[in-house]
């Protein structure tokens, strides 16, 4: 039982560290900071011209798959619209393993 | 040979003479019936003489699930020209238009997009003067 729950632990996290370890998704997550609330089509409007990335609009959506496997992004139904938000809540996972809010820098 | 027409498909063509006209500010140029449905046309009032866009029906079957999965990515249809986007994007949110993408700066173009009412999404393209 304990054990199955330090997997699920593991794997929360690991797809944490997963989702930001591609450039392309954290220009993502860049992008949805400077605006919560995009479409597909804005996002890949704005990764193309602010970061260079020409990614198709599939292996963005792929991405975004992966963000969302982590939570970092949601995918917002309205109407007929989808629009993706930014969620930093799964980040806090790391700097509770790890503070960085707790120590003096060092002299 | 030079363009002359393009056209959006609308699922009803009233609606969308009326908000092509009494909300975008274009002007009718042909408003023919034809059988079931009607050939109607607008022209911006800043080229009168200019391309006409078409306002056609979008009864075949294949127009809908197309447009339906343009709109779910947010992906404009066709794009119109304006002189001030941020003057058009307030008198427009104004008349209770909805806009899917605010202005955005891109280099020399600012651009946003708008929903039709009539399932398209439109882009709105402001291209600096250089």
């Amino acid at each position: 039982m304990s054990g199955k729950l330090l997997l699920a632990y593991h794997s929360s996290v690991g797809d944490v560290f997963k989702a930001l370890a591609d450039p392309t998704r954290r220009a993502v997550l860049d992008e949805l900071q400077d605006r919560d609330g995009q479409t597909l089509f804005e996002l890949c409007t704005r990764l193309i011209n602010r970061h260079g990335v020409g990614s198709s609009r599939q292996a963005v959506s792929q991405h975004l798959d992966v963000l969302e496997d982590a939570g970092l992004v949601v995918r917002r139904r309205a109407g007929r619209y989808t629009f993706l938000h930014l969620d930093t809540a799964p980040l806090r996972a790391i700097t509770e393993r790890w503070p960085t809010d707790h120590r003096e820098a060092p002299p | 040979m030079k363009i002359a027409m393009t056209s959006v498909l609308v699922d009803d063509q009233e609606k969308a003479l009326r908000f092509y006209t009494d909300v975008l500010g274009f002007q009718t140029r042909h408003d023919v019936p034809l059988g079931t449905h009607r050939w109607i046309s607008v022209v911006s009032p800043q080229s009168p003489d200019g391309v006409e866009l078409v306002l056609e029906p979008d009864a075949h079957p294949a127009a809908r699930p197309f447009k339906q999965a343009l709109v779910a990515d947010g992906i404009p249809y066709t794009a119109f020209a304006v002189d001030d986007l941020q003057a058009e994007f307030t008198r427009l949110s104004g008349l209770g238009v909805t806009f899917t993408q605010e202005p955005l700066q891109m280099g020399p173009a600012t651009t946003a997009v708008l929903d039709d009412t009539c399932g398209n999404l439109i882009q709105l393209i402001q291209i600096a003067n250089t």
